[in-house]
């Protein structure tokens, strides 16, 4: 898509500590420019995607509703990208790291965890299968799809820098079966040690907990991380964006991401500038076809509404849905039947009305018990539920609860 | 362009699937049954069905209604709850007991403690107790089928049993050509409508299957006949459409597994020892009891949990 009018990089888009911003009001920058410097450890560098001018520093608001600060910056359209960028050296572990942390590669699956950490596992000896999630089980997005299609030899080129560099012997890549054509097109490009899984459509299949199971029968215990299981989960488009970064050095600045709903003009998979206004790319797509009742950051299983179209595009954005106003109200909901289905379609086998029922009743115990704080806030449970109640978001205040000991 | 954008909580899109439409769906699954009974004793079956539906959601709407609630009679419950009380009564009780069983079902039962999804005891079956033991003599007052020769009062075929039936009846018990209540002689009907339920998924197939099971192993232990066991009472209905209320049987598959095999055994108890010949309505309403206990026992394994303690008990 051409560049937007303007970019609005935010410092937190990513899980941990926000960005410093490193420009100031009037600054002039380049493309892949550093423009916030990464607040800790667990943190990102964030970059420009554009050359051209700052043009002020202003406060706007995160999906998850909080005050963010970011940077607002004109580009000047020559597109002139900073002398800096070269392709890094990389010759052992500590200088792939090191790579991965400077691109500020972030989980692009829609977690936004900062890469460099999680290529930094604290049992690394341990570590025997790289799995990369293609699953992309959320309903409309096709993302993953076109990344697999278009950048195969960057994802095959990730995939084996991440195995060389951290010694990993395997590579599983899960693919739910509806994508015949990244299918077919991995499995003729894979090299030893790496390995196609066709998997069922069925979400969540790309949460990573289940994909473990499904890939490698391995159970991550509670609490734990993949690590603990001797995995570690990258999504497609993350190890493709390792593989590009190795061999051109332009940092994390652009995003393959769909656009799609009901009231979407022109539907389609688009790549653009991190940061630009989500009304910048609607009006790319051909606009709305009526008034947008609820437009969102990711799939309508997990993603967040955004409230004002002024939004930016963000680094772990996979998809931007708009939907009308009919589709964005959801059913008045009405007695539980006690039917079960939350219960049985939990990818966790969690009982999803008794911690509900626990949570109004404010039993923390029995929410320990049933260990509410496992919850992913897949949805699953909201989504079959006949009575259309929202038992996630019901969920995920009881794990607020446990938290505060019994405070709603 | 104004900024009123929706904002909610994930998840933004729901299954196309509704109370409504599982009600709607068991009600469809009860109509083969309802033929059958027709068929079986003629349109008195049908205008007692009538009438109870009818009674059952006036009930719901007017307590509703005088309690200043919603009205949820559009999602069919009420309708379920009036086929299941019809077909436990015989075609020749008087309308106003129907009247007094729909009162106790769906405004004693369903309403007082709280209404659908509410009730610890299925409505449909403390109705059918509830008549059975106040109007003993005219709920087992079974007429014979219309096309017999008299429409007097005939046992139903598990009172017969303890001394004539012989076997070649079997296909008079599947068909439901004898005497009994509405909608439960006729198992062939319930099959049909039983398989429609599992086929669409509104029902797993574990209680009925378990419960039936359990029945027919013990049936043979104890030297009756197993399928006269199974073809005959209230078993097929009670096993495919009153067991498997949602409301008051348990979650969990490992939970319906029990609750079959603990339906079983009471009702052969019943059958057996008991001076009653039929156990099932009793069978179905010890299980709804204990349900909220088999199912703080049978919780599905969590992901990452169960190995976790696996590992500390090595």
């Amino acid at each position: 898509m051409p560049l937007p009018s303007r970019i609005v990089l935010s410092m937190g888009q990513h899980i941990g500590a926000p960005a410093a911003p490193q420009v100031a009001k009037g600054d002039q920058v380049l493309v892949g420019t550093v423009v916030g410097k990464a607040g800790g450890f667990v943190s990102s560098d964030i970059h420009s995607g554009v050359s051209g001018t700052v043009d002020s520093i202003i406060t706007i608001t995160a999906p998850n509703g909080a005050p963010q600060t970011a940077v607002v910056i004109i580009p000047d359209g020559k597109q002139t990208v900073d002398p800096a960028i070269a392709p890094p050296t990389v010759t052992d572990l500590k200088s792939f790291q090191d790579a991965v942390r400077a691109s500020g590669l972030v989980g692009l699956g829609g977690a936004g965890f900062p890469t460099a950490v999680k290529l930094s596992p604290k049992n690394l000896d341990e570590i025997d299968t790289l799995l990369i999630n293609g699953a992309e089980c959320e309903p409309y997005i096709t993302s993953d799809n076109r990344c697999f299609l278009e950048d195969t030899q960057y994802i095959l080129d990730g995939i084996q820098a991440v195995m060389k560099y951290l010694e990993i012997p395997r590579c599983i890549i899960g693919i739910e079966g509806n994508k015949p054509e990244a299918i077919a097109k991995m499995k003729s490009v894979a090299t030893a040690g790496i390995e196609v899984k066709e998997l069922p459509c069925r979400y969540p299949q790309g949460a990573e907990k289940v994909l473990i199971e499904n890939c490698t029968g391995r159970e991550v215990p509670f609490p734990g991380l993949p690590s603990d299981v001797g995995v570690i989960v990258m999504n497609v488009t993350s190890v493709a964006f390792v593989g590009k970064y190795l061999a051109t050095g332009m940092p994390l600045t652009t995003k393959r991401l769909t656009v799609d709903g009901d009231i979407i003009k022109e539907p389609k998979n688009v790549e653009v500038v991190i940061g630009t206004p989500v009304q910048e790319l609607m009006d790319f797509c051909g606009g709305f076809t009526e008034e947008p009742g609820k437009v969102l950051y990711g799939g309508p299983m997990m993603g967040n509404c955004i409230a004002d179209l002024s939004q930016p595009i963000l680094k772990n954005n996979n998809a931007v849905l708009a939907f009308s106003k009919k589709m964005a109200q959801l059913p008045k909901p009405t007695n539980c039947i006690h039917c079960g289905r939350c219960t049985n379609a939990c990818p966790l086998g969690l009982s999803a009305k008794e911690i509900v029922q626990a949570y109004n009743d404010g039993n923390v115990e029995l929410l320990i018990e049933l260990n509410a704080d496992l919850c992913m806030s897949c949805g699953t449970c909201s989504f079959v539920c006949p009575a259309k109640r929202p038992l996630a978001p019901s969920i995920a205040l009881a794990k607020i609860m446990m938290k505060n000991g019994g405070k709603k | 362009m104004d900024n009123k954008l929706i904002v909610t909580a994930a998840p933004h899109i729901t299954s196309g699937d509704s109370t409504q439409k599982i009600m709607g769906r068991v009600c469809l699954a009860l109509c083969p049954a309802l033929v059958a009974s027709v068929i079986v004793f003629g349109i008195n079956a049908l205008i007692l069905t009538a009438v109870t539906v009818a009674a059952c959601v006036f009930f719901e709407w007017a307590y509703c209604k005088l309690m200043g609630r919603e009205i949820p009679v559009a999602d069919l419950s009420a309708v379920v709850t009036g086929m299941l009380l019809a077909f436990n009564m015989p075609a020749t009780l008087p309308w106003w007991m129907a009247i007094v069983g729909a009162f106790i079902a769906i405004v004693i039962i369903k309403q007082l403690f709280g209404g659908l999804g509410y009730n610890f005891a299925n409505p449909a079956i403390v109705g059918r107790i509830a008549l059975a033991v106040g109007f003993a003599s005219r709920m087992a007052n079974y007429p014979k089928p219309v096309n017999g020769i008299d429409a007097l009062a005939s046992a139903t075929p598990l009172a017969v049993e303890k001394g004539v039936l012989g076997a070649g009846e079997y296909v008079t018990l599947l068909l439901g050509n004898h005497g009994g209540v509405l909608g439960e002689t006729c198992a062939l009907a319930i099959l049909i409508g039983g398989c429609y339920l599992i086929a669409t998924k509104v029902i797993s197939p574990m209680i009925p299957v378990s419960y039936l099971a359990t029945v027919a192993v013990l049936s043979l232990i104890g030297g009756y006949d197993p399928i006269v066991q199974l073809l005959s009472g209230g078993l097929m209905l009670g096993a495919f459409f009153m067991a498997t209320d949602y409301v008051t049987s348990p979650t969990t598959d490992k939970g319906k597994l029990i609750a079959g095999i603990f339906m079983g055994v009471v009702t052969c108890a019943i059958r057996f020892f008991g001076t009653m010949s039929e156990g099932v309505s009793f069978a179905i309403l010890l299980m709804n009891l204990v349900t909220p206990y088999i199912d703080a026992l049978t919780r599905q394994d969590k992901l990452g949990i169960a190995k976790k303690k696996k590992e500390a008990a090595k």
